[in-house]
């Protein structure tokens, strides 16, 4: 497929993926591999299908066609594309977070996290059997679940909110809250959509920092959509562009950031050389949001 | 209105005042003129004649034209005032109460178990108590379904009536007591919780209660029409009442040969008495068991998926959680609950007939846990007992004027308390809700911080 000559582990592969709405195409026959361990972005003006790739990976959208395989380190082999979206996340460790925040706005940061590590709970409670009498297989799987999410908050910088209503936390916390609460999964890929949206600059360096912790300590592959150039160009490994759903550029963000392609997907036609690279972003991001018919 | 200091006229708007008072007059006149002015009289021979009650209708209208009125100068009276925000009366004591629940519970609790041996206390009183915990059960059970997963369900009542009918019915035809026909029950109103949840799975909302509305119609319908099982409208009669561990509730001297009885065993005089204390104790248990059953569930994985579920289902999705089994497990433990509250109802009545289970049984359960406030076990025992008791308050005020008839406002008062919890406490009267599970001690988490490090 597309996977370059050097590629190690692929964790990820998308083959031929289309997506149709009626008679509109949101995904065109997208290919691209994403590495084990790795971060990959997927960029593009907005309306360019990045969600939509999303929403098929993670089974809320079943593709029209195409294949999406994913490479799970314990050796299995997922083939998404036929998966239910609740068994994408607990057999095949697809973790995601959502644009606009969908966390549980009415329970407590610490409950948000305990809920993620539902299925485990749950067979430790024998289908609650075991919890009702607080039997010690289940109280053990509790304090362990609890642990797991202390180290998550702590992680986020949230301790102290644990047991705030998730609601009531500040919009960039919140957003590191869905990320923990995606790492609570335990999963072996982590989606994230637009994570850095409505941050200031300040916490997207933060939140910078703490993807690459996460690719550094928990070995984990990310995929990540994103809007704000300063944390794709700073932590991707590779970088996946996307324009009216079809692969229009691939490759690592030097690459990616003097293709001709998507200079002109970003700028238009006109003036596409010679532009400094700072400048072709701050322009590129204006000229994204601007976009008509998006 | 004349005690107010009178405030500069230039800055009242009277002629506003009176368009708007005018305004609230014409839609009393029209809202009056058919519903009060117009009654219709029994003519005998089945003929009615319309009798016309104009002076009614003009003092209707009157006393909203001055009350509106008043109301607006009253308000424009108090305009520029600085504004001083308080909280309500209600938000007070809602975290009062929430504040306390512990020690409220305890008192509550307290107050239950002492209640037939209390001052004042009488066979009737103890009666009212069996019905206010019937329906507080009722409501512990069904905020398991709405409270909890969020899913709105005005067919309740069908599970109390499977309930009710698998006692009648086992009983009646394989002679089973109440004891032995307590579980069959319970797991035949989950099984039907789940028949119900298996084609709603995709519905929420206004949806879902069309569905569960009409499902709670069709057992009563099929309850009434299958005569040949059911005994149609006529009902099971004669159904058996529980025994205290086989001591039956009779007269030692007119019970038949053989039957040990309660009386007879402990020694006592046989007072009729006994059994409604008896049974009364009986519902009193299974409220509690329903209580500590449903707080349990809630703090395990079951119960934080089923609130999870109430607060985003794609979130759930996302997260590995198969939200069938979720919802299914919801109105499962919801029926359940349902069914066994329907046994004892069987059992203390000793006759159920379909009449019992019509959809203002599910409206009310659904208020019980609305206004008491979703997912809030003590506002469900609050408005179970404001609502129990309402139409019995008429009884204890005989000879003064206008309470005596309180319990035939029931309805009336109903919906105004309803459109004023709406208003004023719209996630209803105790709406506090207590995290599952904390990591700080409550109210302390910044000093816990500080001496751990």
């Amino acid at each position: 497929m597309t996977a370059s000559s050097a590629a190690p582990a692929p964790i990820l592969e998308v083959e031929h993926l289309s997506m149709r709405f009626g008679g509109l195409i949101a995904v065109g026959d997208l290919s691209f591999v994403a590495e084990a361990g790795k971060i990959t972005a997927i960029i593009g003006p907005n309306g360019a299908g990045k969600t939509t790739v999303f929403n098929c990976l993670t089974g809320f959208y079943k593709p029209s066609s195409g294949r999406l395989t994913l490479h799970h380190p314990s050796g299995n082999r997922y083939l998404l594309e036929r998966m239910d979206g609740f068994r994408i996340a607990r057999f095949a460790g697809v973790a995601r977070t959502f644009q606009n925040i969908r966390l549980f706005a009415g329970m407590t940061a610490l409950e948000n996290l305990i809920v993620a590590q539902h299925n485990k709970l749950m067979q430790a409670s024998a289908f609650s059997i075991a919890g009702l009498f607080n039997l010690p297989r289940y109280r053990n799987a509790e304090a362990a679940a609890v642990e797991r999410a202390r180290y998550w908050l702590d992680k986020v910088g949230l301790m102290k909110q644990a047991d705030w209503e998730a609601g009531a936390l500040p919009y960039g916390a919140q957003r590191r809250l869905e990320i923990a609460r995606a790492m609570c999964i335990e999963p072996a890929l982590l989606c994230l959509d637009e994570p850095a949206a409505g941050l200031n600059p300040r916490e997207s360096g933060e939140l910078n920092e703490l993807l690459l912790a996460i690719r550094a300590e928990q070995k984990i592959s990310v995929l990540l959509i994103e809007h704000d150039m300063s944390v794709v160009m700073g932590i991707s490994d590779r970088i996946v562009v996307l324009d009216y759903g079809r692969k229009i550029s691939d490759g690592t963000p030097t690459e990616v950031r003097n293709d001709p392609a998507v200079i002109r997907a970003y700028l238009g036609e006109e003036e596409t050389d010679e532009l400094p690279p700072e400048v072709a972003q701050d322009v590129g991001m204006n000229g994204a949001a601007a976009r008509p018919g998006a | 209105m004349a005690v107010l200091a009178v405030p500069a006229l230039s800055r009242i708007d009277l002629p506003s005042l009176v368009k708007k008072a005018g305004f609230t007059a014409f839609i009393t006149f029209l809202l009056a003129l058919p519903m009060v002015g117009m009654q219709t009289t029994d003519q005998g021979a089945g003929s009615l004649t319309i009798h016309f009650r104009f002076g009614s209708v003009a003092i209707g209208v009157i006393v909203a034209f001055v009350g509106r009125l008043g109301f607006g100068y009253w308000r424009a009276a108090r305009a520029d005032r600085p504004v001083k925000s308080v909280p309500g009366v209600f938000t007070r004591l809602s975290a009062a109460a929430t504040d306390h629940s512990r020690a409220i519970g305890i008192a509550g609790l307290a107050f239950a178990v002492t209640l037939p041996f209390l001052p004042y206390s009488s066979g009737y009183i103890v009666d009212i108590g069996t019905n206010v915990l019937i329906y507080v059960m009722l409501g512990w059970g069904l905020n398991v379904v709405v409270g909890l997963a969020g899913l709105l369900d005005l067919g309740y009542v069908a599970f109390y009536a499977v309930g009710a009918y698998s006692f009648g019915l086992f009983a009646q035809w394989f002679g089973l007591t109440f004891w032995e026909a307590l579980p069959i029950a319970g797991v035949l109103s989950a099984s039907f919780g789940i028949v119900l949840g298996f084609p709603v799975l995709r519905l929420r909302g206004d949806y879902l209660a069309i569905v569960t509305l009409g499902f709670g119609e069709i057992i009563r319908i099929v309850l009434t029409n299958w005569s040949d099982v059911t005994n149609g409208p006529n009902g099971i009669n004669g159904i058996p009442r529980p025994s205290f561990f086989g001591l039956v509730f009779q007269d030692p001297a007119l019970a038949p040969e053989g039957t040990h009885t309660f009386a007879g065993f402990f020694g006592l005089d046989f007072q009729p008495v006994h059994r409604i204390w008896f049974l009364y104790y009986v519902i009193l248990i299974l409220a509690l068991i329903t209580n500590f059953f449903t707080l349990r569930l809630r703090k395990l994985p079951v119960g934080r998926a089923w609130e999870a579920l109430r607060e985003d289902e794609i979130a759930c999705r996302a997260l590995g959680i198969n939200p069938r089994n979720v919802k299914l497990s919801a109105f499962a433990i919801g029926a359940m609950l349902g069914g066994f509250a329907g046994s004892f109802f069987a059992t203390r009545q000793g006759f159920i007939s379909p009449e019992s289970f019509t959809f203002i049984e599910s409206a009310v359960i659904l208020a019980i846990v609305v206004l008491g406030g979703m997912g809030s076990q003590l506002g469900v025992v609050l408005s179970a007992t404001v609502l129990v008791m309402l139409p019995e308050t008429g009884r204890w005020f005989t000879g003064i004027p206008v309470l005596e008839n309180i319990g035939d406002y029931r309805m009336l008062i109903f919906g105004m308390a309803m459109i004023g919890i709406m208003i004023w406490r719209p996630r209803g009267l105790l709406s506090h809700r207590e995290p599952s599970i904390r990591l700080h001690p409550k109210g302390g988490y910044v000093a816990a911080e500080d001496v751990a490090r």
